[in-house]
């Protein structure tokens, strides 16, 4: 039993992004954004005012030429796993995002959110992003949404889901076919969108997963700002020290 | 001592709380019989469809789901065509349905009773799976001659018999299926 007294379950979806395998194509920012019906404007220079699901960060290793070195890093929801709650459900005083203890994944439901904003402040990896704007698309782009997923309003917070729209069609096809919920898998669009195979995801308790398998690579697995015990369930992989050791430096 | 029962205003007493009660009626019989009409548009189905006399065949011939369990939508003019090609009967609805739609080749423009918000997650699946009954949730058709009216809340665009999210949770609950969020918003 966590705190909050719900009982967990076999089941916690996590991913494992291969920083050695991702090439910054950004192919995983752009399917999120296609398949979670994310708005944009025409000058998305501001970002402190767009908003993205998926975002990459550029690593670099602060050396001069030829020392210098650079990699990519994008960055979901974190989902984090701590057993008071994930920071951003601690603070959010509507019990608008909760974590699903069933699924570990932590859900946002837009029309209960009031636009406070505590969870943007409260989450150290800038996973979550404010509504300043009707959300508003280019003709005829309205009519390529994403029916299974639904469009936000102005004034509340979204953030990454692990397509969890994804997750609900699987176990619909897993109830008539008999599977056990705790076997489904699936996969979400930045993954499925990857062309060098750098994310993985899976189910992080089920030790045959090979997300769980990945997690537990003890050269190269190492978590952003493990420091602050959010325990995300998202693991990175990388075979250079430079880059796990900027891991615990702040976003 | 009849000057000491006077108000403050020097008129006689036992007036005022009629007026009182006279408003406070109205105002109770607004709230609870009028606004409630205001409140609701009325939409008529543009074709009648009497189930009771369509018990010959099953459910499933007209309202029918895919494989991944998700529902056909209403019934396609296509369906009705199978047998109403040319009038079987003489009732005014049937000749609507082959005057206007069959004839003309158009799909009837059914409305939805059971619409939901664009929020809400729902499959069929899982509660095909776990046999829950049509009627736990729909109404009992097998005997309705008339489709009742759709009564279609002006400002939120909810129905009057739109199921509410209470609802789900109860079912939910005593089924032990999940009531987290994600299992039914999107």
């Amino acid at each position: 039993m966590s705190e909050n007294g719900h009982a967990k379950s076999g089941v916690r979806y996590g991913m494992v992004i291969d920083l050695d395998k991702c090439t910054g194509c950004m192919a995983c920012s752009v399917a999120c954004q296609q398949e979670n019906n994310v708005s944009f404007r025409p000058d998305e220079s501001n970002k402190l005012r767009s908003i993205t699901w998926m975002e990459i960060y550029q690593l670099e290793n602060g050396e001069a030429f030829p020392e210098y070195r650079h990699a990519y890093l994008p960055k979901p929801c974190m989902h984090c796993d701590a057993e008071h709650g994930a920071p951003c459900t601690f603070v959010c005083p509507v019990n608008a995002t909760k974590r699903d203890e069933e699924t570990g994944i932590v859900g946002h439901v837009y029309p209960r959110c009031i636009g406070c904003r505590y969870c943007i402040v409260a989450c150290p990896y800038h996973a979550r992003d404010f509504n300043w704007w009707d959300p508003t698309w280019p003709n005829p782009m309205e009519a390529s949404l994403n029916p299974k997923v639904s469009v936000r309003m102005r004034g509340v917070v979204e953030k990454c889901t692990f397509c969890s729209h994804r997750l609900n069609d699987a176990r619909a096809k897993a109830f008539l076919d008999k599977t056990p919920l705790n076997e489904v898998v699936y996969t979400p669009a930045c993954a499925e969108a990857c062309p060098t195979k750098a994310i993985t995801f899976g189910n992080l308790l089920d030790p045959g997963s090979e997300a769980a398998k990945l997690s537990k690579d003890r050269e190269r697995a190492f978590r952003i700002l493990e420091k602050l015990h959010t325990e995300p369930k998202v693991t990175y992989l990388s075979s250079h020290k430079w880059v796990r050791d900027l891991a615990d430096k702040s976003l | 001592m009849k000057e000491e029962r006077k108000d403050v205003s020097g008129r006689a007493g036992g007036i005022g709380p009629v007026f009182f009660i006279v408003g406070f009626l109205a105002a109770l019989g607004f709230g609870w019989f009028v606004f409630p009409d205001l409140l609701y548009s009325e939409k008529t189905q543009p074709v009648n469809f009497p189930h009771a006399k369509h018990q010959d065949g099953s459910c499933e011939d007209c309202h029918s789901f895919r494989k991944d369990g998700s529902y056909t939508g209403a019934p396609k003019m296509a369906s009705c065509k199978e047998c109403h090609e040319d009038p079987v009967g003489d009732s005014k609805d049937e000749k609507v349905l082959v005057e206007e739609y069959i004839q003309k080749d158009k799909e009837i423009p059914w409305q939805t009773y059971a619409w939901q918000p664009d929020n809400v997650y729902f499959s069929h699946a899982p509660h095909l799976a776990r046999d829950v009954e049509c009627t736990r949730c729909h109404r009992d058709v097998t005997k309705e001659d008339n489709l009742p009216v759709v009564k279609v809340n002006r400002l939120t665009g909810y129905r009057s018999g739109t199921m509410s999210m209470v609802e789900c949770e109860k079912c939910h609950v005593q089924n032990g299926a999940s009531n987290a969020c994600a299992a039914c918003h999107k």
